[in-house]
């Protein structure tokens, strides 16, 4: 019985000194982690470069074609356009363009009478336009090329000097762009040019259309 | 055999180049199950291939909210940045497609914008230029068209502007400024002169952060113009239209 007793004490003796030494093994273990460690670890952080990506949504070009001024015949019209696009849907544009108006048929007729100078038949336009690419899509060129292609509805407020005048105008109108490479384009479109004009003694408005094809650049 | 040796080196110097020229576009590594590409720049050109989760990409270029990429068997086409927001970088972090958002916006400093609307009851198109001072306080410069009936005008003028809440989306803002009118009356009326005045106005209105790097801007003011006639003569003008930030 007793020495059950002491096999007892001994065994609590022998577990507790085990738990001691357990513990100060324990704070022997985090007294080592302090100490530099034998091997120095060798990471190298990659350092994440994000290479520069090139945006291409500006649009620069020229274009040409044929004006109608209203009682001053069809003429010759050459412009320059610039546009930005906001998203794959919506674009703005500014446009500027030239034109010399012709003889209205009165003065044909009359032979003399000029109701114009020359500079004052000097048409000149610019405008800032909102555009909408309603039909983005492709257009096929025989069996095995097809284009990029978007037509688009535009419309805008500008400024025509003509006359001897600067006239308030809006335009609107629709385009087609072909996209053969990325970076090019060919439009073809038609624009009305609406402003008012008292120079025949009356106030009235005009429609003025434009018909003309450009070469655009994206950078 | 020193010609094979240069043709050796010439070949090594083109393979060189080459791998130059990947390392000049930002590569990435699909994370969605799949990604598509389309011929063009946008949701209405078809889809012609599929790349799969793990395939690395290149970024050659982008177009509005579109990416054009080259998939490492060669292919080249289109993807909507929505789909590059999955995508992670080399070392397996989640890639930050580059773009502005609202956080720019809030931290802009220039900006510059066209509106058009009616001055006085003629046709008005300006354009302004704006430095942000503070993000409440701006100073802009503004130059206005006025296509009239009777006359034409051009108005410059200096403003400060107090933008109320520029952590909103949609915040109101007062003007303050002044300038000066250049009138010219039109060529068909007899017996009229040119004539420059200064002027002064106050206003309001209300902007909106939209998308990218644009704002959408609507504003009324109201004009003294300092006549040299008896009496000073008053103008209002409201007007609207797109601005963007650099």
């Amino acid at each position: 019985m007793e020495s059950r007793f002491v096999l007892l004490l001994l065994t609590q003796a022998v577990v507790l000194a085990g738990l001691t030494g357990c513990g100060r093994h324990q704070l022997a273990k985090t007294e080592d982690t302090s100490q530099p460690p034998v091997i120095e670890p060798d990471v190298q952080r990659r350092d994440v470069k994000v290479a520069k990506i090139d945006t291409e949504n500006w649009e620069v070009g020229f274009s040409a074609g044929e004006l109608s001024i209203e009682d001053f015949g069809v003429n010759t019209v050459a412009g320059l356009r610039f546009a930005y696009h906001i998203s794959e849907n919506f674009f703005l544009e500014g446009a500027g363009g030239r034109s010399t108006a012709g003889k209205t048929s009165f003065e044909t007729l009359s032979g003399a009478a000029e109701l114009l100078t020359d500079s004052e038949r000097q048409y000149t336009y610019y405008n800032v336009s909102f555009g909408y690419n309603i039909l983005p899509g492709e257009a096929f060129i025989g069996k095995n090329h097809a284009w990029n292609t978007a037509t688009y509805l535009i419309g805008g407020v500008g400024e025509t000097t003509f006359a001897g005048d600067n006239r308030f105008t809006v335009n609107f109108g629709m385009g087609i762009r072909l996209i053969p490479l990325d970076w090019l384009a060919v439009h073809a479109d038609v624009r009305d040019h609406i402003f008012d004009i008292d120079l025949l003694g009356v106030q009235k408005r005009t429609h003025n259309l434009e018909l003309g094809v450009g070469l655009t650049f994206f950078f | 055999m020193r010609r094979l040796t240069l043709i050796v080196l010439l070949a090594q110097l083109w393979l060189c180049r080459a791998s130059l020229c990947e390392e000049r576009y930002q590569k990435v590594v699909i994370d969605d199950p799949f990604i598509e590409l389309h011929t063009g720049p946008g949701r209405g050109y078809p889809v012609f291939y599929i790349a799969e989760r793990g395939e690395q990409i290149s970024l050659l270029k982008e177009k509005t909210e579109w990416y054009k990429v080259q998939i490492e068997r060669g292919k080249q086409g289109w993807v909507h940045r929505d789909q590059l927001k999955t995508t992670l970088n080399l070392d397996g972090e989640p890639f930050n497609v580059p773009g502005l958002d609202f956080a720019d916006y809030a931290k802009r400093r220039w900006e510059s914008g066209i509106l058009y609307g009616s001055f006085g009851g003629a046709d008005g198109i300006s354009a302004y230029g704006s430095y942000n001072v503070t993000p409440n306080l701006a100073t802009e410069l503004w130059l206005t068209q006025v296509l009239g009936p009777f006359s034409d005008a051009t108005v410059a003028n200096v403003n400060i502007v107090h933008i109320m809440f520029p952590e909103w989306r949609v915040t109101p803002f007062f003007t303050l400024g002044a300038g000066a009118i250049h009138t010219k009356p039109k060529a068909t009326l007899v017996s009229t002169v040119d004539r420059t005045d200064s002027l002064a106005h106050v206003g309001f209105g209300v902007r909106t952060y939209l998308t990218r790097r644009f704002i959408f801007r609507a504003e009324y003011k109201t004009y003294v113009v300092f006549t040299s006639r008896n009496d000073n003569e008053e103008i209002r003008e409201w007007k609207a239209g797109l601005s963007f930030f650099f």
